[in-house]
């Protein structure tokens, strides 16, 4: 599978998709009026990676903002990972969150209460 | 149509009321048209003053996430001005953010057909009532369960923003004509 990378803007997120090495990568903003038309191409891709995943595949999000818009997005690409759960192979999503941004943090819980996937929650330090 | 009384006013001064809302430390007044480039604008202006000041990054934040989200309402859910008001611009909106003590106020306006009114009314007044643990749980429901429009939303805006701010949203509706009334929202951060 051909990788992806998107390089960010001040409303889209970075995206790194790496099919070879089973890691991909979402960070930055994701506050797009029009989330659906960024997002579908990824959980398109998505969608075929999980027919045949690797033995391990590790996602990163790392996310400074995201908007309600984004929010139902990102839960249709975790929908997608959790297929490889499925096809018995191992995957965690690390849920990166800044230092007292409660926030994000809960946003991860969130996703992660309605999902059956692993997460990890992950802390960065203010920079 | 159950609207105050006080709000059932012949006219409904736009120019008036929009000066009557800049109070405290003003930190951005538009009105006129929204446009993604706006939103942007406005984004990034907000975020260089924010930036300016001692805040905690937590207060940072959610300001501008509750920005982001009644930017984007607005944009998503206006219905076009009134005939005779189309000099204001066709898809006019109004937006200001102040800063009150140690308070962020956002207010933003926009007309709204009389028939989706009730709808929007009963929805806030539906969010202002749960806790909010309840307003989490509805919020969730909602990513889950309900297939979002074109516009992307699924009604999850205002969810969003009454669990940022953890109060209840003000709202007014104010009768400008037979067909429309100008829907105005505040924000407490």
């Amino acid at each position: 599978m051909e990788a992806i990378f998107i390089e960010g803007t001040p409303k889209t997120p970075t995206v790194n998709f790496n099919s070879e090495e089973g890691i991909f990568e979402i960070k930055g903003r994701s506050i797009p009026e029009n989330s659906i038309e960024f997002y579908k191409p990824l959980v398109d891709w998505l969608d075929k990676y999980a027919s045949s995943p690797l033995d391990k595949t590790e996602v990163n999000i790392q996310l400074e903002y995201f908007n309600t818009s984004s929010s139902k997005c990102i839960l249709d690409v975790f929908k997608k990972l959790e297929k490889v759960t499925q096809a018995n192979k191992e995957i965690v999503i690390n849920w990166h969150y800044e230092e007292d941004d409660e926030d994000m943090l809960e946003a991860g819980e969130d996703y992660q209460s309605i999902l059956r996937i692993p997460f990890k929650m992950i802390e960065i330090d203010d920079e | 149509m159950e609207l105050k009384a006080k709000n059932k006013l012949a006219e409904f001064d736009i120019e008036k009321w929009y000066l009557s809302e800049q109070s405290g430390e003003l930190l951005f007044a538009f009105k006129g048209n929204i446009s993604p480039a706006l939103i942007t604008e406005i984004l990034e202006t907000i975020e260089n003053e924010l930036g300016k000041k001692q805040e905690k990054m937590k207060v940072k934040k959610r300001v501008y996430n509750v920005l982001v989200e009644a930017l984007q309402n607005l944009y998503h859910h206006i219905d076009s001005t009134p005939q005779e008001k189309l000099s204001l611009g066709d898809r006019f909106i109004v937006f200001i953010i102040s800063k009150y003590d140690d308070i962020y106020k956002i207010v933003t306006g926009n007309f709204i057909k009389f028939d989706k009114v009730r709808f929007l009314k009963d929805r806030i007044d539906q969010v202002n009532y749960l806790s909010v643990e309840e307003r989490k749980a509805l919020y969730k429901l909602i990513l889950n369960n309900q297939e979002f429009s074109e516009k992307g939303g699924g009604g999850l805006g205002i969810i969003d923003i009454a669990r940022r701010i953890s109060a209840d949203l003000n709202y007014n509706f104010f009768k400008y004509d037979e067909e429309y009334a100008f829907f105005v929202l505040h924000i407490e951060i």
